[in-house]
């Protein structure tokens, strides 16, 4: 086992962790711990662009940004996140051109900028060209850039190393531990994936920027490796997760693979069509119709396939029509996806339209953070020194469905904020003790299933989760549906308790990355399927049939989901602690073999908006 | 959307088949002996739009879990799965099993020239040393301006092509060069100086040039066309290294 020292661990290196880092490495001794080579991670799939009412191209004001963004959230939006987000947009945006970002250009030479689905101007009066894009690469130069950026500045990043543990002075999970009771990070535990060996990071700061956790689902536009991990690591420690039943599904996965074409296809002249060749989005809505955000779209998708109206031998899905744009334009503007459609599916989109079907996307909720990025312990308190930004956290700026484009902003935005926060703290913060052998349970974990004999596959047991994921808790959820996924859920953690694996080694064991990060993935699923359990509503991307409109009364909260030992245990539930609720639509709780889940609830953040109804 | 064996193919698919893998392992133990590199064998059943990758994960999942490979996004973004499939670097995850005459066994080697850690997975830090080498960053001076510094579309165009690097590694070790020199910069990393050699707003060109200059630098290059055909991108490279060449001669770029 190896100790390290640094003010500020960033665990994770896409473009949220880096974007940290860049902050943090100028100002305090920072590490950045990342499972991939950092020009790997998923922010370089990102295709479309990112929003920021620069106005290059025509009139545009980043109170009109913020308006889309919450109304684009169905209102669960914090508006005053939303509003610093929609602000400093503008410079995130030139930041990264200063940076070298190859941005496309207007004719006059500045950023060029499209259309993009719920971007509106003025209050959704017509779509809005706001995003700022590089043909349908935008993540792969923002990752590629700020990957540039830390190679000039030095930033020192510990490759093909997995955390594996979050370490804090209380355990919130393991016991009570009354409010107000001061929570302090210590640092992270680590594998190092090419010995095997145990790494142990002691730091004042740490942040979590580990992305989000798609491979919960079987068809989804994820990485392999978006596993949940930081979100996870933060649950296991009691640290509440928010708002996870809200997951983006994106309409236009390639048929059959979930491998995204980008929404920036419709932003330049896209139309989905169904098998009888109508462009049903005039139908459900008539003002933006393709560029409604993303819920709609795939509940609409989802809902003409349903009636008997998809494409294809099966009908299963409905036709992306791009044969109206000139090939040209094609090549300029949207060149990876066409060829996407070409490589996997044999399609020419310049003659024939491109069979397309929701793909899971994208996590609304994560860790809670307050705009400062820090981690909220409950509805109110801190972790001192825990930070967390991009799709790992929840601040919330995208609420119930996040509008195309604010992730990539997001990252960018809040990820900066995060750096700067945690390096602050820790230039002024003291060192707090780690606990004795602060790797015992990792090492436990991880030779138990490295040296378990015949056991349970570990790719039986995802497939089950992933299958019952799509087939109970997608686009479309009911009371049943759900009940399913939980009991579901529940065996499968029986049979996770004995997974094995059959590599045995020490050396670059993905065999063993893969039991765990599917320990990961259990822990996710459980906290969407109650949360979606508990929401007898529909909002933004939760969409309940048997509850099918949003009711603000009883729902307009954000839900907090919370690992508790057992009553038995001695966990004071309903204390005056203000973990969980007592009373109300979130006194919720699920009872697990070695512990409970309970449910609270957090208030949304109104300034400007009054909730309206949504409609596009 | 649930595939199964029996199932109708999707759109543009051909119906499912066997395949057999023949993959080069290399399985270090815990106790330091070194190992053997051998060929092992194994049998999938794949269906119409099924890649390499998910051939691999077949095995690793039903058959071998010891066989190891890195891969990431799964087509074609991020760089993890380069290999050396038929004996051509290619992405396990851009390559379909049926574009590849699934007749006969498909041979997936590690990439060459970098030194292997197990099975398919190599070291890529000598990869990252020469690409770090070549200050692949924008370099300016003086007051930043406030808004976006300007840029024409045409010189936004003139280095387009080699934004799209991926650094994957196929091309550098698909380098004849390469493989018998490992000090070699290699087409990555040229590839990313020019990257920055032809963007208009870049004022570091003549110090990458002076470093590309060195006798491991361009000169090195022997004009193969190795890297153009490898690159998953769709990168012109070894145009891309002539610009280099003819910008060190001329002094115009």
């Amino acid at each position: 086992m190896q100790t390290h020292q640094y003010d500020v661990v960033i665990v994770g290196a896409g473009g949220a962790g880096m974007r940290a880092a860049l902050e943090s490495s100028t100002r305090v001794r920072t590490a950045v711990i990342s499972k991939l080579y950092p020009t790997r991670s998923h922010t370089g799939a990102a295709q479309g662009g990112m929003c920021a009412a620069l106005a290059n191209v025509e009139e545009d004001n980043w109170e009109w940004h913020t308006f889309d963004t919450v109304k684009g959230g169905d209102y669960l939006v914090d508006q005053d996140a939303a509003e610093v987000m929609a602000k400093e947009a503008i410079d995130a945006v030139l930041d990264l051109e200063k940076m070298g970002l190859p941005f496309n250009r207007t004719p006059e030479g500045k950023i060029d900028q499209r259309r993009f689905g719920g971007h509106t101007r003025n209050h959704g009066e017509a779509a809005v060209r706001r995003s700022c894009y590089a043909a349908d690469r935008t993540g792969h130069m923002i990752l590629q850039t700020l990957y540039q950026q830390c190679v000039k500045n030095d930033v020192e990043f510990f490759n093909e190393f997995y955390v594996l543990d979050l370490l804090v002075d209380h355990d919130l999970a393991a016991g009570h531990v009354p409010d107000g009771e001061e929570v302090n990070v210590s640092g992270v535990v680590a594998y190092e994936l090419a010995t095997g060996e145990i790494h142990v990071f002691r730091a004042k700061s740490v942040v979590l920027a580990t992305g989000g956790a798609g491979k919960i689902f079987k068809t989804t536009s994820n990485a392999h490796t978006l596993t949940g991990d930081g979100m996870a690591l933060a649950y296991r420690r009691g640290i509440p997760l928010e708002d996870m039943e809200f997951f983006q599904f994106h309409p236009t996965g390639l048929a059959g693979l979930g491998i995204l074409l980008s929404e920036a296809a419709r932003g330049e002249g896209g139309i989905l069509r169904n098998a009888q060749g109508e462009r049903f989005m005039e139908r459900y809505a008539p003002t933006i119709k393709d560029l409604a955000p993303r819920d709609i779209v795939a509940r609409s998708m989802a809902n003409e396939v349903r009636e008997g109206r998809g494409a294809g031998p099966n009908k299963d899905y409905v036709l992306l029509d791009l044969t109206h744009l000139e090939p040209a334009h094609i090549d300029a503007k949207l060149p990876d996806i066409t060829e996407f459609a070409r490589t996997y599916l044999g399609v020419e989109p310049y003659t024939e339209p491109v069979p397309v079907y929701p793909t899971a996307h994208y996590a609304m909720g994560g860790v809670p953070t307050n705009i400062e990025g820090e981690v909220l312990r409950n509805s109110t308190d801190v972790i001192r020194g825990l930070y967390a930004a991009g799709e790992v956290a929840c601040v919330s700026v995208h609420g119930s469905n996040r509008l195309g484009t604010n992730s990539l902003l997001d990252i960018n935005v809040f990820g900066k904020r995060a750096g700067i926060s945690a390096a602050q703290y820790a230039a002024g913060a003291q060192w707090v003790d780690i606990p004795e052998n602060p790797a015992a349970t990792v090492e436990a974990e991880l030779e138990t299933i490295r040296t378990r004999g015949d056991g349970e596959r570990v790719a039986d047991i995802r497939r089950a989760l992933q299958e019952t994921m799509d087939a109970n808790a997608q686009v479309f959820r009911t009371e049943e549906s759900l009940e399913q996924a939980l009991s579901d859920l529940k065996a499968l953690r029986k049979r996770f308790a004995a997974v094995s694996v059959q590599d045995k080694s020490r050396t670059f064991n993905t065999d063993l990355l893969e039991a765990v990060e599917l320990g990961f993935l259990l822990d996710i699923a459980e906290t969407v399927v109650v949360g979606a359990l508990n929401r007898k509503e529909s909002r933004g991307g939760h969409f309940r049939e048997d509850y099918p409109d949003r009711d603000d009364k009883s729902y307009m909260q954000h839900t907090m989901a919370y690992r508790r030992p057992l009553a038995a245990k001695g966990h004071r539930l309903w204390g005056s602690d203000s973990d969980g609720d007592r009373k109300g639509s979130f006194a919720h709780t699920t009872v697990f073999d070695d512990y409970q889940v309970v449910l609270g609830s957090k208030p949304v953040t109104v300034t400007r908006y009054q909730p309206m109804e949504r409609k596009y | 959307m649930t595939a199964t064996l029996d199932a109708t193919p999707e759109v543009g698919a051909v119906p499912s088949f066997e395949v057999t893998l023949k993959v080069m392992r290399y399985l270090p133990s815990d106790d330091g002996s070194t190992p053997v590199p051998h060929w092992d064998e194994f049998r999938v059943q794949a269906h119409g739009t099924d890649r390499v990758l998910d051939a691999l994960h077949k095995v690793k999942w039903e058959q071998d879990g010891s066989l190891t490979f890195r891969r990431s996004c799964a087509h074609g973004v991020c760089g993890s799965d380069a290999m050396r499939i038929n004996g051509r670097n290619r992405l396990a995850c851009k390559t379909l099993l049926k574009d590849l005459d699934p007749s006969k066994p498909i041979t997936v080697e590690p990439i060459k020239g970098l030194p292997v850690v197990k099975d398919l997975v190599v070291d890529m830090e000598p990869f990252f040393a020469s690409y770090r080498e070549i200050m692949p960053f924008l370099v300016t001076t003086g007051t930043e301006p406030t808004k976006e510094r300007r840029q024409s579309a045409e010189q936004r165009e003139r280095f387009d092509d080699t934004t799209k690097c991926i650094l994957c590694a196929a091309c550098t070790s698909s380098c004849p060069v390469f493989w018998t020199d490992g000090q070699y910069f290699g087409p990555a990393a040229i590839v990313n100086a020019h990257r920055f050699i032809f963007d208009s707003r870049d004022e570091g060109g003549a110090q990458r040039l002076e470093i590309l200059n060195d006798k491991e630098g361009v000169w090195r290059c022997r004009t193969t066309f190795n890297c153009t055909e490898a690159c998953p991108r769709g990168i012109e490279i070894t145009k891309a290294i002539q610009e280099v060449k003819r910008a060190m001669i001329t002094r115009a770029f």
